[in-house]
């Protein structure tokens, strides 16, 4: 077993979504929280195993995605600087900001670097004691515990030259905002799994008794995706809410401690700004007061910048699972992931990327039959 | 984003917070952190997420996708036989 491949398997899979039909009484709208859970649905084309009945919301849940436009922009002010190694995952790189992106900047010959983890900025920072290292530390609750890392032990072996542009987000708060919104269609979650892995499940329980939810913590290969989705349509027919955990061989009740020590240690929970949703409070992580100096917003005075989004661009309503992509005027025309309008448009998990990679042809000719 | 990949631990080597492992990826191999994982032995497979191992995989879980099939299997036969 090497816990990939035997989540693949075609037969099961058709198992599963025979099992969901025979199950499915009613019209059910499930929202995936995570962005690398809507890639998998897409590309496997779980959703069009599914009866009718059923609905698919794609979620926020991508960090990329809802990273906020004056961010970007900060990102690219303290890249454009001299002296400055600005280290960042790759799918950071295209994102729109104002006026430009962080390739651009590189292109004019900014020192940017893509890297694969928090910690390799920490070494490009000891080899380069002479230059200012930054690292861009977005991500949800799953990549908390790699910054939290790299923050700590550049203050412990006082690497000074290091700091980190955060922007850092909650999936529970989102969750809360999204149902607590007047227009919210979503009816059940599949909770995000690596989240889950570091976090644990318990926060989830008042939220589904809140909001009278499923919860049911999902992994991301089809299979796993097709077996939350049975157990949240399950509930949903037998009118129960409750936090269920599908995805059992990666997550415990409380999650991952030590992590999560960790990260208590480094951050503290603030108010974050979600690009196209606006303001969460106490929805996002920033650096304790302890690690404060290795913040590089006040490091390189951009911390009071503010930015207004473009108004054209829907990404808001696509992350709020109000609007599917194609919904869009400009999606696959004025927006495509060359040039992105907004960000669902430019990760590979944002929605409306992933339709523009799997599913443009079949949508021009929906659009086209609509059209006629 | 939140992508990460289940491989397998080949050596171990420090403590605490520097503890790491080389962990293979069907064949590729790769220095992770242990250092949040300390309850993984070698020969065990973890959940690696941007360099960090997040948590071990349960052997025995990970077959419960595959036994509740199975039990729906039998227990929608049942409701077509009734």
């Amino acid at each position: 077993m090497k816990y990939v491949d035997e989540y693949r398997d075609r037969a099961a899979a058709q198992r599963y979504a025979r099992a969901i039909a025979r199950l499915t009484t009613k019209p059910w709208a499930l929202m995936e929280v995570c962005g690398g859970q809507t890639h998998s649905i897409v590309k496997y084309g779980i959703d069009e195993l599914l009866p009718k009945q059923i609905t698919l919301l794609h979620g926020p849940g991508c960090p990329v995605c809802v990273t906020p436009l004056e961010l970007i922009d900060k990102a690219t002010q303290i890249a454009a600087q001299p002296n400055v190694v600005f280290c960042s995952f790759g799918d950071m790189l295209r994102v729109p900001g104002s006026s430009c992106d962080l390739f651009s900047i590189k292109a004019k010959g900014g020192n940017v670097r893509i890297v694969y983890s928090p910690t390799d900025a920490l070494q490009i920072a000891r080899e380069n004691p002479d230059k200012q290292v930054v690292f861009f530390a977005v991500g949800f609750e799953t990549t908390a515990p790699a910054n939290a890392m790299a923050v700590y032990q550049a203050h412990e072996q006082r690497v000074d030259n290091f700091s980190v542009l955060v922007s850092h987000v909650l999936v529970p708060p989102a969750i809360e905002a999204i149902l607590s919104a007047p227009d919210n269609r979503t009816q059940a979650f599949l909770a995000a799994g690596h989240v889950c892995t570091v976090m644990g499940y318990e926060e989830y329980i008042p939220l589904a008794q809140k909001y009278h939810v499923p919860i049911v913590v999902t992994g991301f290969e089809p299979l796993d995706i097709l077996q939350g989705i049975f157990m949240c349509v399950r509930q949903l027919e037998n009118r129960r809410a409750e936090v269920e955990n599908q995805y059992l061989r990666s997550v415990r009740r409380t999650g991952n401690l030590p992590a999560q020590q960790l990260v208590k240690q480094v951050f503290r929970v603030v108010p974050r700004k979600w690009r196209g949703v606006g303001e969460i409070p106490q929805s996002g992580l920033g650096l304790r007061d302890e690690y404060a100096v290795y913040d590089a917003e006040a490091r390189f005075g951009v911390a009071a910048y503010s930015a207004e989004e473009d108004s054209e661009c829907i990404s808001g309503a696509v992350l709020r699972g109000v609007k599917k992509p194609q919904e869009c005027p400009a999606f696959g025309t004025r927006c495509t992931p060359e040039h992105p309008l907004g960000a669902t448009m430019v990760s590979n998990e944002g929605a409306c990327a992933a339709y523009y990679r799997y599913r443009r042809f079949e949508q021009r000719v929906a659009g086209a039959t609509r059209g006629n | 984003m939140c992508l990460a990949v289940p491989g397998k631990i080949l050596n171990i080597s420090g403590e605490d917070l520097v503890r790491s492992g080389t962990v293979t990826f069907g064949g590729i191999n790769k220095q992770v952190s242990l250092a949040y994982v300390p309850e993984a032995n070698v020969g065990d497979y973890v959940i690696v997420h941007v360099g960090f191992a997040i948590s071990v995989v349960d052997e025995k879980e990970a077959m419960q996708t595959f036994e509740y099939l199975k039990q729906m299997g039998e227990l929608g036969e049942l409701e077509q036989s009734s």
